[in-house]
């Protein structure tokens, strides 16, 4: 049995002395009604964050949420419910109520557990809460506040913040998964506000991975975090008014593929293109890119934010091809809408918490890297935006309209990169944005780990990558004409 | 089995008090110099059904209890969901173990005695839907069927969803206040698409209230829905161009909460604001008033006290044009050296005054320029003022409108954006906290094509 199984046991199980004979007669008196299948999803999930403003550590916040979700599935309906108290009776009560979407009658019978290790560990399941000491997160936030505030005269605020949650999930299903995943996520950010000749601007930076508080002490990480911050700032301190319309935009390598999480990741979730409302459904095989694009969602990842040993189904998490040389490949699935379109789950089921429905999501989502060294990319503009910095976006799935905002950007004038411009929200069309893509760069960056997806009011960790990309035309929404 | 409504509110809310009273009791104990805790139990039935067939039935039973404890200036806070007296106990604890290493804030502590309610009124927020799984399911089917009959170019469903819910919230701190009331919500809702291929469309119409007798019928949801979605078909994008803009009513809500993050308290003693030293300036036109109006009967955003236990207020934030004050906690009251506002934890039904003239007829006003009806992204920023936006929406020549515009922006400055208001609209939308007809804006740079 894995360590993560048997830690989830013992932190989900043996508390309220639940027995597995008797989640197996929880799934049993479900499938007595016209249920295809089954499961139970226990999880305790410890978090806290650490803030530190005017330069002292005012507050901070710790919270433990437990609690079981049940859901049954006939056909295409779904029942659901869940409890805060993990205990036999209120299991029970809650298989009732997810088990009232379908009658009583035809008795099926789960499956043997079948519990597999996980076939690949890519995080230990240690507690990040323990692994500094209070005195010891204070300092480094102390730290940070000290070594932010020196880099700059203009620097007038700074507010740096660290948070650290402790997963321990167990699933137990109907198709015999019996598994157990123990999920650490740290985080670290640094905002700063910059003051100068009365003109203010803002900037943030961040970083994190499912790792340890120890992850930020490594390669100067935490520091760097600080001069990225205020370099930002100091570089927004000077920013022209935006451009306006269409024209080409080179996107830098690394946390700029918030442009593949919206352009594409979104509409190639099943559940989207079970129902044929995403603007990518049925168009597997087609072109949706130009053939410099290689895009994956990869799940396998060591560390990273947005991967998973197993998704919230047990399904092991996987590298799936969403757009090979340009051509469509493949859709995102979770089990559900994977036996609803009669393809095998990706691994990609994904849920908030126990007390949220799961829904196919990405994970990690980046571009493969391409031949071009990006100077020459810069160099082949005669005039256009390069944008490296990006705050959040969002993709309207059945139109494929999609945006995301730029924090960071310079305009491109005779190849090369002059003056910075103020923020500005660029927007395309997801099925033929990547068509445009006539360089890629051979500088593949993943995110530092600070993505969040929300999708039908559920937050989830992900990440994203890509080398520098040129687009050759998409709109940019600034103020100048 | 229905959605267990609440027979006796009234005790439910005491079983909440009595968790209170006993957690603050813990933290004194413990050694905490003052405490507060909120505490919230909410249940509920959610259903979707999509092209006739029930799709989801979700149960929803949510707990939290929260708690903020003081050791003289340090603060610490802990919260669960779990409401077991163990969980509580040792959320109190861990509250109480935080506030031992955060430092002292000379600003820290709970709202002053003579801030707090006094008059605690029933606002009417508790009209529970006896609703079961099987009522909801056919409410569903029946707004979406309507919905698709309504038009053969509806072409697809993301479903209709019918919600029911109702919970009791209580708030209670260690200077004796302690209070707690019941509310319900519920709503129905409709998700169409329109078209194929590339020319494929969503759009979607909800009605939410506090009182079933208050919602639209699913015949109107699935009406409008329909209306809406067909409205955006062979849209197109325009050439970039500066031109007059008009929120619709059911996106002008977001210009003003957007006013309203400008002007909350974090973002002014942060120096995180285009709007920092702003009151008695003119902010908006002369003919623009904003206020609170917390004590609406049924109100989506009604409340006696807010989220510190500060009496609520009502009264002018803007009036003719000039901001006559911020939206402020007790924390941040003390740190700008001002009175708390009675807005911890955000506004509490917030009204703009509406004009005469009625959508139609702002649209003549405009002649030529661009209606806005959806908005994308989050290109916000709070200490520049500068805004950029993706948008849909239709264009507008002589008053009328011409055809549907997708995959476009639109930009300006919020100083900018604010000052140029030219009308506010008769066609209130209700349904938020934040209630305002359409706002017609006389200039902003669109960006296409």
């Amino acid at each position: 049995m894995s360590t993560s199984l048997s830690i989830a046991k013992t932190t989900l199980l043996d508390p309220a002395e639940l027995s597995e004979h008797q989640l197996e007669a929880v799934l049993n008196s479900l499938m007595s009604h016209h249920i295809d299948s089954a499961d139970l999803y226990f999880q305790q999930s410890r978090h806290e964050s650490w803030t530190l403003e005017d330069g002292i550590v005012k507050d901070a916040t710790y919270s433990i949420d437990k609690g079981v979700g049940v859901r049954a599935i006939a056909g295409e309906k779904t029942g659901f419910s869940y409890s805060d108290d993990i205990i036999f009776p209120a299991l029970q009560q809650a298989a009732n109520a997810s088990g009232s979407i379908a009658k009583s009658g035809q008795s099926a019978r789960i499956k043997a557990w079948h519990r597999g290790s996980a076939p690949h560990a890519l995080y230990l399941p240690d507690d990040p809460l323990a692994s500094l000491q209070e005195q010891q997160k204070i300092a480094l936030l102390q730290q940070l506040d000290a070594t932010t505030r020196a880099l700059s005269p203009y620097v007038s605020q700074v507010i740096v913040s660290l948070s650290g949650s402790y997963d321990t999930i167990l699933i137990v299903a109907s198709d015999g998964t019996f598994a157990g995943d123990v999920r650490p996520l740290v985080r670290l950010d640094v905002q700063v506000i910059v003051e100068r000749n009365g003109r203010r601007e803002t900037a943030s930076a961040g970083c994190g991975g499912r790792t340890s508080y120890q992850h930020f002490f490594a390669e100067n990480r935490a520091e760097e975090l600080a001069k990225e911050a205020v370099r930002q700032a100091l570089v927004n301190l000077e920013s022209l008014p935006a451009p306006a319309g269409a024209m080409p935009v080179v996107l830098g390598p690394g946390w700029p593929a918030v442009l593949l999480h919206e352009a594409i990741g979104h509409g190639l979730e099943g559940d989207f293109n079970r129902r044929g409302t995403s603007a990518f459904s049925g168009r597997i095989g087609e072109r949706v890119a130009s053939p410099l694009c290689t895009i994956v969602d990869d799940g396998t990842l060591a560390g990273r934010r947005g991967s998973l040993t197993m998704d919230d189904e047990g399904t092991p998490s996987a590298c799936t091809v969403l757009i090979e040389k340009g051509i469509l490949k493949g859709y995102l699935q979770d089990k559900h809408n994977a036996r609803l379109m009669g393809v095998q789950p990706t691994g990609n089921g994904r849920r908030e918490s126990y007390a949220q429905l799961v829904l196919p999501r990405m994970t990690n989502t980046y571009m493969l890297a391409g031949q071009h060294d990006p100077a020459e990319i810069i160099k082949s503009v005669k005039k256009g935006l390069y944008a490296v910095n990006f705050g959040g976006g969002q993709v309207d799935i059945t139109s494929g309209k999609f945006v995301f905002s730029a924090s960071e950007a310079y305009l491109i004038e005779d190849g090369k990169i002059t003056t910075p411009v103020k923020g500005a929200t660029l927007v395309g069309n997801g099925p033929d944005v990547l068509t445009r893509v006539s360089m890629v760069g051979n500088d593949l960056a993943l995110d530092n780990g600070i993505g969040v997806c929300g999708k039908e009011g559920q937050s989830v960790p992900v990440g994203v990558g890509q080398p520098t990309l040129k687009i050759d035309e998409l709109t940019v929404g600034g103020t100048q004409q | 089995m229905t959605t267990p409504v609440i027979t006796n509110p009234e005790q439910e809310v005491n079983e909440l008090k009595t968790i209170i009273a006993s957690a603050l009791q813990q933290a004194k104990s413990l050694g905490a110099s003052a405490a507060e805790v909120g505490v919230s139990a909410e249940s509920g039935l959610s259903v979707t059904a999509r092209l006739g067939q029930v799709e989801t039935v979700v149960f929803n039973r949510d707990k939290n209890f929260g708690i903020t404890v003081y050791k003289g200036k340090s603060k610490g806070s802990a919260s669960t969901s779990d409401s077991s007296p163990a969980a509580i106990a040792s959320a109190v604890k861990a509250a109480c173990d935080i506030a031992q290493f955060t430092e002292a804030d000379q600003y820290a502590g709970l709202a002053d005695d003579a801030d707090l309610a006094k008059n605690i009124i029933n606002l009417d927020l508790y009209h529970p839907w006896a609703l079961s799984p099987q009522a909801a399911i056919e409410l569903a089917i029946d707004c979406e069927s309507k919905a698709r009959a309504y038009d053969k170019r509806i072409t697809n469903s993301e479903g209709a969803s019918v919600e029911a819910y109702q919970g009791r919230h209580a708030y209670g701190n260690t200077n004796g206040f302690l209070e707690g009331y019941s509310s319900t919500r519920h709503s129905i809702s409709c998700m169409l698409v329109a078209g194929s291929g590339d020319g494929m469309v969503g759009d979607y119409w909800y009605t939410t209230a506090r009182d079933t007798k208050d919602l639209e019928s699913t015949e109107i949801v699935g009406k409008k829905a329909a209306e809406r979605c067909i409205a955006h078909l062979n849209a197109r994008r325009i050439a970039t161009c500066k031109a007059p803009v008009l929120f619709a009513a059911d996106i002008a809500g977001s210009l003003i909460s957007t006013f309203n993050a400008a002007i909350r308290g974090s973002s002014l003693y942060r120096k995180a604001s285009f709007l920092v030293d702003s009151i008695g300036k003119p902010i908006f036109p002369n003919f623009v008033r904003i206020y609170e109006n917390p004590l609406l009967a049924k109100g989506l955003g009604s409340a006696c006290y807010d989220s510190e236990g500060v009496a609520t207020n009502s009264s002018d934030i803007v009036t003719e044009g000039i901001l006559q004050r911020y939206l402020l906690s007790s924390y941040a009251a003390r740190r700008l050296g001002l009175k708390t506002t009675g807005n911890a934890g955000g506004v509490h039904n917030l009204f703009i005054t509406p004009g005469e003239k009625n959508f139609a007829a702002l649209l003549k006003e405009m002649d030529r320029g661009l209606v806005i009806t959806e908005l994308m992204g989050q290109g916000i920023n709070l200490v520049t003022g500068n805004y950029s936006r993706g948008a849909s929406g239709f264009w507008v020549e002589q008053g009328e409108i011409k055809f549907p515009v997708h995959e476009i922006t639109i930009a300006g400055n919020l100083r900018d954006m604010f000052a140029q208001i030219v009308a506010v609209g008769n066609d209130v939308d209700r349904r938020g906290n934040v209630i305002t007809g359409s706002i017609l804006i006389e200039n902003m740079t669109i960006a296409g094509t």
